[in-house]
């Protein structure tokens, strides 16, 4: 069993992150590593290309940690991404997928 | 309407030729099998220079000295699997000191990649947390593209270092080619907010104890005179980070030299005591801080970077200002008063009689401080100044005259011994008409001794004075001040002759303690055209003093 068991883990302060980034190889390395240098785990992954493929959009679900501001800051000088949104946990994007992780 | 000629060219080719049209015409690498077509085209380049290192972190550190010395993006090579990995050092601490480097590394060939082919490393993983952004490239045609966006990121904005991992097939692929893209240079910065601007400039206005804190940001935006400008119009007390040194010159009267953990007392006691710093450039650094929350407790801040992810990432600033800090300061300077603040320059200056910067020994040439100051007394403020890691390049931090940006540099961020050496020869090539002294020490220099050869073959016009203390002097330091002296794997046990490693080498030198007169010795040396080395032994027990322990307040120091 985890140490943290899943109703405990989805009371923690979650963000979801909304990144527009070019697609093409690497661009999700480039991304994710910020976090792992950072022994910052993700939680939830998520990505598709958009429109015709020139671009992707990664969802990203985070804890909430007094290190995200500055993170969002690097991820957004990362040549590759467009643009980061925020949004609040409620979002539905991972909620909607629970029912694969069953 | 003229047709476009059309040129049958290998990517190969094509890479020299984008090298050529940015202008690059002195690079530093070392040839092997996954890069050897760009070779065989540089071999029919008539306007680059290749210098070929001896070890590709000494090329990566050469082409540093160039991109330091100069602010432009400089160029180094190396081929796949170990050539690769040997850069890296010199990559990363081009990235920890926002230095402008385009690194090109040959790969292995598309279809072998991911086969565990021969010297083949995945150096597009590997770089990619220590680069600004990283390439590798597809096909030839990609080339056209990538090249000049690269020297573009490299430049723009906080410069940094880019990494370009080219296949072998793709340097072999050939591609008709009839217009070339224009040359990769530094973006515009958008102009700083207004409101930040004028916040900061009442906070100014109203202090009565604030600090200029300037960075390495200064040097690298062009920013110097606009800082000096700045403090003396709003008599502002200022402070320098190891990697803006020069910015102001040392005995300017409102310089109070390098705060930090090797820094004057008074320097730190001042910062101690300010109500407002004014950050510029500069990223609130371990070495600068100390323990954060023990950092200008009384002050608010203001913080101007060109990277917004510096704004509030140690200290949260009062107003943070994004932009290029030459152009903040530009629009800085007329909506602040000009003042005297008599009172605070007088508490400044009453500290600074109290708790003086001490250099015992500057009038001996034999000891640290002395040594330092004789070289200096030969040379005027044209000549660069570079060091290695260690005791010695914190003595030439603190006792050098350094009075121009760009005449100092260091490896700051990553503090890599092995950087002096090569570093130097890369500031000679750019800058021929200078001289250039590399202080090392005999733990640094053995660390990258081959380029010595290098720098033989080129001629550099290169000083290397090679303080000897028998030691990894910091860490011997370190050890007797916080482990209880016990003194392990810091003292060496055998010592090369380096008079004759360099002269093995082909470099000319000279040993300073067998020398009656050290001074007339060292002044003949210096003035030599050509590289040299300069051995001078140094005590074992002297320290760099004073010094913050690592992890307490800057106010909490020892000695000095």
């Amino acid at each position: 069993m985890n140490t943290i068991s899943r109703t405990e883990n989805q009371a923690l302060a979650r963000t979801v992150l909304e990144l527009d980034v070019y697609n093409h190889p690497g661009v999700m390395s480039h991304v994710v590593g910020l976090f792992s240098r950072r022994a910052y785990n993700v939680e939830g992954i998520l990505v598709m290309p958009v429109g015709g493929g020139v671009t992707s959009r990664i969802w990203l679900l985070v804890n909430e940690d007094e290190r995200l501001d500055q993170m969002v800051k690097q991820v957004e000088k990362l040549e590759d991404v467009l643009a980061v949104r925020r949004h609040g946990a409620e979002h539905e994007v991972f909620v909607r997928l629970e029912e694969f992780f069953r | 309407m003229p047709k476009p000629t059309f040129e049958t060219l290998s990517g190969a080719q094509i890479v020299v030729r984008l090298l050529e049209r940015q202008g690059v015409r002195t690079l530093a690498g070392i040839p092997g099998g996954a890069i050897l077509p760009i070779y065989d085209a540089l071999s029919q380049s008539a306007l680059i220079h290749h210098v070929l290192a001896r070890h590709e972190q000494g090329g990566g550190f050469m082409a540093q000295g160039i991109a330091r010395a100069t602010g432009l993006p400089a160029v180094c090579m190396a081929s796949s699997g170990p050539g690769a990995t040997n850069l890296l050092t010199a990559i990363a601490d081009a990235k920890l000191d926002s230095i402008p480097l385009v690194a090109i590394t040959g790969q292995v060939p598309r279809a072998m990649i991911g086969t565990d082919a021969f010297q083949e490393v995945d150096t597009y993983g590997l770089s990619i947390p220590i680069t600004k952004h990283n390439f590798l490239v597809n096909s030839a045609e990609e080339l056209l593209e990538v090249i000049p966006r690269a020297f573009r990121i490299a430049a723009s904005g906080r410069p940094g270092p880019v990494l370009i991992d080219i296949p072998k097939d793709v340097q072999n692929q050939v591609l008709e080619v009839g217009e070339w893209p224009a040359a990769g240079v530094a973006e515009a910065v958008p102009a700083p907010a207004a409101a930040g601007v004028a916040v900061a400039a009442a906070m100014i206005n109203e202090a009565s104890r604030p600090i200029l804190y300037l960075g390495g940001g200064v040097v690298h935006s062009g920013a110097s005179a606009a800082a000096v400008a700045l403090a003396e119009k709003a008599a502002l007390p200022t402070v320098m980070t190891l990697m803006a040194l020069g910015a102001m010159p040392v005995e300017h009267s409102l310089s109070l030299g390098m705060l930090g953990m090797h820094g004057a007392r008074f320097t730190n006691l001042a910062l101690d005591e300010c109500d407002l710093l004014i950050a510029v450039g500069a990223r609130f650094d371990d070495r600068a801080t100390g323990k954060v929350a023990g950092f200008c407790p009384q002050a608010k801040i203001v913080h101007i970077d060109i990277d917004p992810s510096e704004l509030d990432k140690i200290k949260t600033a009062h107003v943070g200002i994004a932009g290029d800090v030459g152009a903040v300061l530009q629009t800085l300077l007329p909506a602040v008063k000009a003042q005297q603040r008599l009172a605070w320059l007088s508490r400044v200056a009453s500290l600074k009689a109290a708790h003086p910067l001490r250099l015992p020994g500057i009038d001996d040439p034999r000891t640290p401080y002395g040594l330092i100051r004789a070289v200096a007394d030969c040379l005027d403020d044209q000549a660069t100044i570079t060091t290695d890691v260690g005791q010695h390049q914190m003595w030439v931090a603190q006792a050098y005259p350094l009075r121009r940006p760009r005449q100092w540099l260091t490896s700051g961020g990553l503090g890599t011994m092995g950087f002096g050496m090569p570093a130097a020869i890369g500031a000679a090539l750019a800058e021929p008409e200078r001289t250039v002294v590399c202080f090392t020490g005999d733990g640094s220099i053995l660390m990258n001794v081959q380029e010595l050869v290098t720098a033989a073959e080129e001629g550099v016009n290169v000083k290397i004075v090679l303080m000897n203390n028998s030691s990894l002097g910091l860490v011997f330091q370190q050890q007797t001040m916080f482990y209880g002296e016990r003194i392990y794997a810091s003292k060496f046990k055998g010592m090369p002759d380096f008079v004759r490693v360099a002269e093995g080498f082909g470099v000319p030198a000279i040993d300073l303690d067998g020398e009656s007169d050290p001074r007339a010795a060292l002044a003949v040396a210096l003035s030599a055209r050509g590289p040299t080395l300069i051995h001078a032994s140094i005590a074992m027990h002297e320290q760099v003093l004073p010094m913050v322990p690592p992890g307490a307040a800057n106010k909490d120091m020892i000695g000095g």
